[in-house]
């Protein structure tokens, strides 16, 4: 029996296909990776470092069309004889997932947390504030390992890429326009993450966040409120009715923490509260807090990175 | 256009989060029910708007057991021109999506909308597992959606982007920010909901592919530690050597 895992290769191959490689691999089965698209073989080939044996590459799809993709990856399991798919729960992943569960009938974890104990799987459920045990009850099973959940362990070598034919058929979803701001780092993949909210008092201010970011290499991110209003674009808005993100360090500034706000940080691995008040309810979710004005903290902090960057 | 939209209740966002029954069944003591977010702001808005704009109807859909009607007639309130009720506890994604495909197919509907995730189990799985029954393309995260005759155009969320997209109807949609504003009911709206039809029906024979054994709580977080904010070389070495984090 072997286990496959999809891995999205359209811009180079994430950090979170590694982990869902290495993921994979530690469910004790030969790991097979399934891609799509153009990607140089050497490229491909790492997924062989992480515990795949081999990686199939089916180049004729040159899109993320969830039914091409559905059905490629359902021709690849049955090509293989894999009894489990092992996805990261990132974009397309979250509207593959789902199609190739009713197509397989194979039972579906998404957002998995931990290597399974048993035939339970821990997910993230009410938005992190709890976790739910889940059992899959079919012979096949899908897990969505939800992203910066484990590290990637890298223990093998780069290992063989074969074509494979999964007679994709025709995509039905036409791609007119793709707009992705430039050189920005993609806030759900960033492992560091510098945010602001009304305590800014407008956008103006913004200029010392994006400092900040810039010197640590980190994305930037908002409360709802300030993407409501305008100050800052709609993709940055984390929370409940935003993004979820789950970097390993989250920086919030001028943000009171409210739960709808936690709801999308809480993952985060290590979160610093910049704040006046020291009654702020994010102080209680935080591990390190500055009780202090962002207007002289942040810019001081700035500094103290540039400082440490040039001893390090 | 016939437009189906599917709703689900979640526990209001601010809503404590317990367990009973040796932690197998969320604890509904106090709990307000809403419809999810984004049935309500994106989903049903949106769906509403483009009923207005072209004409149509739109239907809300949810699988639940009665005392979820509250949360029905509030979206018939909103602005929905019937409900449906599909009576059963909807305990796996699978079993939900295979009740909501076949009344879509059976009814003809020609659009389906869905939120992008229930707050409660944040799954994002019933929109997807919608189409692939019913064998049809499923946009997912759409942030904006037109329709011109049989034709939608939609811009959805990607890593780090958007994308703009065009789509044959019928299609499945699930809807993230930006679709709509939240609209709040009028008396009228809630006057009305009163009568519309609100049918219930019996759920087909599906078996259930997950289940949910138990729940955990996480590990409490511990205490905050207070750096001065006059030092922040203390706490950029506290992140380096003690986090570990830059
Ligand atoms: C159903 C629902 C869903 C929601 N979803 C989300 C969501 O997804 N994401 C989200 O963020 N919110 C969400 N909200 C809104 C949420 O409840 C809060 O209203 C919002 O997060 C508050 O944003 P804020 O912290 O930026 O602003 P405020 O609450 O106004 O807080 C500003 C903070 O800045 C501090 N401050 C002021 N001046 C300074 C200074 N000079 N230096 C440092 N600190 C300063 C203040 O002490 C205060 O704590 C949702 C609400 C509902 C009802
Ligand atoms: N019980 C249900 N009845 C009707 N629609 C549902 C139900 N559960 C989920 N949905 C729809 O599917 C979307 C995604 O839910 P989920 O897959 O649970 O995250 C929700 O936003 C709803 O639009």
């Amino acid at each position: 029996m072997s286990t496959l895992v999809y891995i999205n290769s359209r811009n180079g191959i994430a950090k979170n296909a590694y982990e869902a490689i290495t993921y994979a691999k530690k469910l004790g089965q030969e790991v097979i990776a399934i891609t799509t698209g153009n990607a140089d073989d050497s490229v491909l080939a790492t997924a062989g470092e992480y515990g795949a044996s081999k990686v199939l590459v089916d180049r004729s799809v040159a899109t993320d069309d969830a039914q091409q993709l559905t059905r490629v990856i359902a021709n690849a399991v049955e090509s293989t004889g894999a009894n489990t798919v092992v996805f990261s729960n990132e974009i397309v992943a979250k509207s593959v997932a789902p199609r190739l569960s009713v197509r397989l009938k194979a039972g579906l974890i998404s957002g998995a947390i931990a290597i399974p104990e048993g035939d339970t799987v821990k997910v993230n459920v009410f938005s992190g504030k709890a976790f739910g045990n889940v059992k899959i009850n079919s012979d096949k099973k899908i897990i969505s390992l939800l992203p910066n959940s484990i590290q990637p362990e890298q223990t093998g070598s780069a290992c063989s890429v074969e074509e494979f034919n999964g007679n994709a058929g025709e995509a039905k979803i036409k791609l007119l326009e793709t707009k992705k701001p430039e050189g920005e780092i993609p806030l759900p993949e960033a492992e560091l993450v510098v945010s602001a909210g009304r305590g800014l008092k407008g956008p103006e201010n913004w200029g010392m966040i994006e400092d900040l970011a810039k010197e640590l290499g980190a994305a930037t991110a908002c409360s709802r409120p300030v993407a409501d209003i305008g100050w800052r674009p709609h993709h940055e808005h984390v929370g409940q009715t935003g993004v979820a993100i789950r970097p390993n360090l989250y920086i919030a500034a001028g943000i009171s923490g409210a739960i709808q706000h936690l709801a999308g940080v809480n993952g985060s691995k290590v979160i610093v509260v910049v704040n006046t008040d020291a009654e702020a309810p994010f102080f209680k979710a935080a591990d390190y807090g500055v009780l202090g004005d962002a207007f002289e903290v942040i810019p001081r902090l700035t500094e103290a990175v540039k400082k440490f960057k040039a001893s390090n | 256009m016939k437009i189906l939209v599917c709703i689900s209740k979640s526990p209001d966002t601010t809503s404590k989060i317990a367990f009973t029954d040796g932690d197998t069944k969320f604890d509904e003591n106090g709990v307000q029910y809403i419809i999810n977010p984004y049935d309500e702001w994106y989903a049903l808005v949106r769906a509403l708007e483009l009923k207005e704009a072209n004409g149509g109807t739109v239907t809300v859909i949810t699988v639940g057991t009665a005392p979820d009607d509250a949360v029905i007639r509030k979206a018939l309130a909103i602005g929905a021109d019937d409900a449906v009720r599909i009576d059963a506890e909807p305990t796996d994604a699978y079993f939900v999506s295979m009740q909501i495909a076949n009344h879509a197919k059976e009814n003809g509907f020609e659009l389906v909308m869905t939120g992008k995730e229930t707050i409660n189990y944040n799954g994002s799985q019933v929109g997807g597992m919608i189409s692939e029954a019913m064998d049809l393309p499923f946009v997912s995260l759409a942030s904006k959606m037109d329709i011109d005759g049989m034709t939608a155009t939609l811009e959805t969320e990607i890593v780090g982007g958007i994308q703009i997209i065009e789509v044959e109807l019928p299609a499945v949609v699930s809807c993230a920010k930006g679709m709509a504003e939240q609209r709040i009911p009028n008396m009228r709206g809630i006057m009305a909901a009163r009568t519309k039809p609100l049918n219930v029906v019996a759920p087909i024979e599906v078996e259930k592919l997950t289940s949910f054994n138990n729940y955990t709580m996480p590990p409490a977080k511990s205490a905050c530690k207070m750096i001065d904010p006059e030092n922040m070389d203390e706490l950029v070495a506290l992140l380096h050597q003690e986090a570990k984090v830059i």
